[in-house]
């Protein structure tokens, strides 16, 4: 069970253009997302956006598509996304929330849901997109990525991040390139060392771009909230889908990494323990 | 009854009728924590409850009134309440109680005030009749705001010293929030009444904990290594004094009223793993 408790594997991509063209992968996220909106089921989420576009994550509440739409894109570094979530269930009064949440952002929002310290906000959250994760960086270390190892003059030059096929990827004038994912390591933020989720295991949907092709993403739905909403935006024909074991490279890679990250990591854990430093109490 | 109150508020899946007799499990002699199963005992039908409101705002007793939809069940089918100055009218400082009763449970809320006679005296009382104490609220807790007392108030110039009632008393378990969470209040009184340890422990844990501050995060998760910047703390902080800077919490001091939420509801302080999964299904 590298991969969490889920019911279906499937890949899968939205049909819109307008979320596509600015998507990270399949533009999964910010489909369902839409879609719950526009159902009702929820009346608004929170989001990470970029208001200022210049890659530095700040944690927004949205409440209409275009919004959603507008706060795509994956920022690689850390939106501490769910203090939002006062500002969304306060200022907004919004009662039925989406979150967009990393692995750890998971964590954190089902602990609250277990034990609700914060008045009146975890009762709010109905529906937690997971998106996987190996890691996060300071936005330091993006500038040094940007700057000292592939000649920006500066990091809001870049229009596309990502990471995939090995490297670490900047858009600059329609043109991508990359830097070996060996030269971004001791730059990730030293949290992600000791983190074993790499694909949201309690979310009520995950999503990531690994295991599917280019422009699509794997989805692995989880609960039954996440698979109802899930299926409708298909059967609203907002998703297109294909058979996990129809593409490439398939959820082998997904398991894969998902493995590799919990072996990495159990070790660097185990290394604290023998140091004696602390880890999560886990109940 | 019980299943309903269960249903509102996603407690234990534990199924059957709830037992009341095992109630007093959550009324041992001695402390939980050494051996819960053994200490169970016989005892009266319902768990007998005390509510000793000490130096805090009442903020607590509100929350704990905001569960109407439970209260009325709890109070009349589930527990006595048998002392306490708000919720029945008996405190040993007044006329109405010579003497405190024996209780299963005794809710703290407020600091302890050094300078306060009567509330050493009551404090220390209720550790005499009391199976377990429980620190209502981040106030009993972590001293909270009462903290930033210095005194020279009227009515009573010297009273200066308010203090969590841990520092007086051996403490059981402790209920951070200011004030506590309504929600948080419901699934402790759902726990209590199955006799389900396991979800109490995080709160029994923490029972001698008076840690309370924003800087809790500093010492505790980020120079430790174990931040991950989910922002789950800044959510906790009931006076926003928690923000974010590069990626990591950062506290306002002067609006942090030392309430120890943020510590508390960090997923990297601690997870609920089991329980997360039982609730999920995942
Ligand atoms: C730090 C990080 C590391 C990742 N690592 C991997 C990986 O190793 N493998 C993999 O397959 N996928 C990884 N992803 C996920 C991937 O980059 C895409 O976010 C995911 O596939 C969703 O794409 P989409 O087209 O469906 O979403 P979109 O429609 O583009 O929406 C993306 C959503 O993510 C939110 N978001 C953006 N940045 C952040 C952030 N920093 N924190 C929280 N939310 C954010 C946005 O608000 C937006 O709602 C990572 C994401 C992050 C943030
Ligand atoms: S690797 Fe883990 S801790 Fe780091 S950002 Fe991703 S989910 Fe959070
Ligand atoms: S809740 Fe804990 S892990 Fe999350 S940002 Fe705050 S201190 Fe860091
Ligand atoms: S920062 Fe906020 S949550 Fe933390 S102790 Fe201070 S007031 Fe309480």
């Amino acid at each position: 069970m590298v991969l969490g408790t889920y019911k279906e594997a499937i890949s899968a991509r939205s049909t819109d253009s307008k979320i596509l063209d600015v998507s990270q992968d399949g533009g999964i996220v910010s489909a369902l997302l839409c879609y719950a909106l526009d159902e009702g089921i929820i009346e608004g989420a929170v989001v990470a956006g970029t208001p200022d576009e210049d890659w530095r994550p700040i944690p927004t509440v949205v409440t209409s598509s275009d919004e959603v739409i507008a706060a795509a894109g994956t920022k690689y570094s850390m939106s501490p996304t769910l203090a939002a979530l006062k500002e969304a269930t306060r200022q907004y009064g919004l009662e039925k929330l989406g979150v967009v949440a990393t692995p750890c952002q998971v964590q954190g929002l089902r602990k609250a849901q277990a034990y609700p310290f914060s008045r009146f906000v975890a009762d709010k959250i109905k529906l937690i997109v997971g998106i996987y994760c190996m890691e996060n960086f300071p936005m330091a270390s993006l500038d040094t990525f940007a700057t000292a190892k592939l000649g920006f003059d500066s990091l809001t030059d870049a229009t596309k991040m990502d990471i995939g096929k090995g490297k670490f990827w900047l858009t600059k004038d329609g043109e991508d390139t990359g830097l070996a994912i060996k030269e971004t390591h001791g730059y990730e933020q030293a949290g992600c060392n000791i983190c074993m989720d790499y694909v949201a295991e309690w979310a009520d949907v995950s999503t990531g771009s690994v295991g599917s092709p280019d422009g699509w993403s794997t989805v692995l739905t989880r609960t039954d909230d996440g698979e109802t909403v899930f299926k409708a935006a298909v059967d609203a024909g907002l998703i297109e889908t294909k058979p996990m074991d129809e593409v490439k490279p398939g959820l082998g890679l997904l398991e894969k990494l998902a493995k590799g990250k919990k072996d990495k990591n159990g070790k660097e854990r185990e290394k604290r323990a023998q140091m004696g430093l602390p880890l999560p109490v886990e109940y | 009854m019980l299943e309903g109150i269960k249903k509102i508020f996603g407690g234990s899946k534990d199924e059957g009728a709830p037992k009341v007799e095992e109630k007093v499990e959550a009324a041992p002699e001695t402390p939980v924590e050494t051996a819960p199963a053994e200490e169970t005992k016989a005892a009266s039908a319902k768990p007998r409850i005390g509510y000793i409101h000490l130096s805090g705002c009442t903020g607590d007793a509100m929350s704990l009134t905001e569960n109407y939809d439970i209260l009325s069940t709890v109070l009349t089918e589930m527990v006595d309440i048998v002392y306490g100055q708000t919720l029945v009218d008996l405190w040993i400082h007044g006329t109405y109680a010579e003497e405190m009763p024996e209780m299963d449970l005794c809710l703290i809320e407020g600091s302890v005030c050094l300078q306060d006679e009567h509330s050493v005296h009551e404090l220390l009382e209720a550790r005499k009749k009391s199976g377990l104490i429980c620190a209502f609220g981040s106030c009993a807790m972590t001293g909270c705001f009462t903290t930033f007392a210095r005194g020279g108030q009227q009515a009573q110039p010297k009273h200066e010293s308010f203090a969590p009632i841990s520092s007086l008393v051996k403490v059981d378990c402790a209920l951070p929030g200011c004030p506590v969470a309504p929600e948080m209040i419901a699934k402790t009184v759902v726990a209590l009444c199955n006799g389900d340890m396991e979800y109490l422990q995080p709160a029994i844990d923490k029972a001698a904990c008076n840690a309370g501050c924003g800087c809790d995060v500093l010492t505790g998760i980020i120079r430790q290594g174990l931040c991950s910047g989910c922002g789950t703390c800044a959510l906790a902080c009931p006076t926003r004094a928690m923000g974010f800077t590069e990626g990591r919490p950062s506290c306002d001091r002067d609006r942090c009223i030392k309430c120890g939420t943020c510590y508390t509801m960090c997923p990297r302080a601690w997870l609920p793993i089991k329980r997360i999964k039982e609730d999920t299904g995942l």
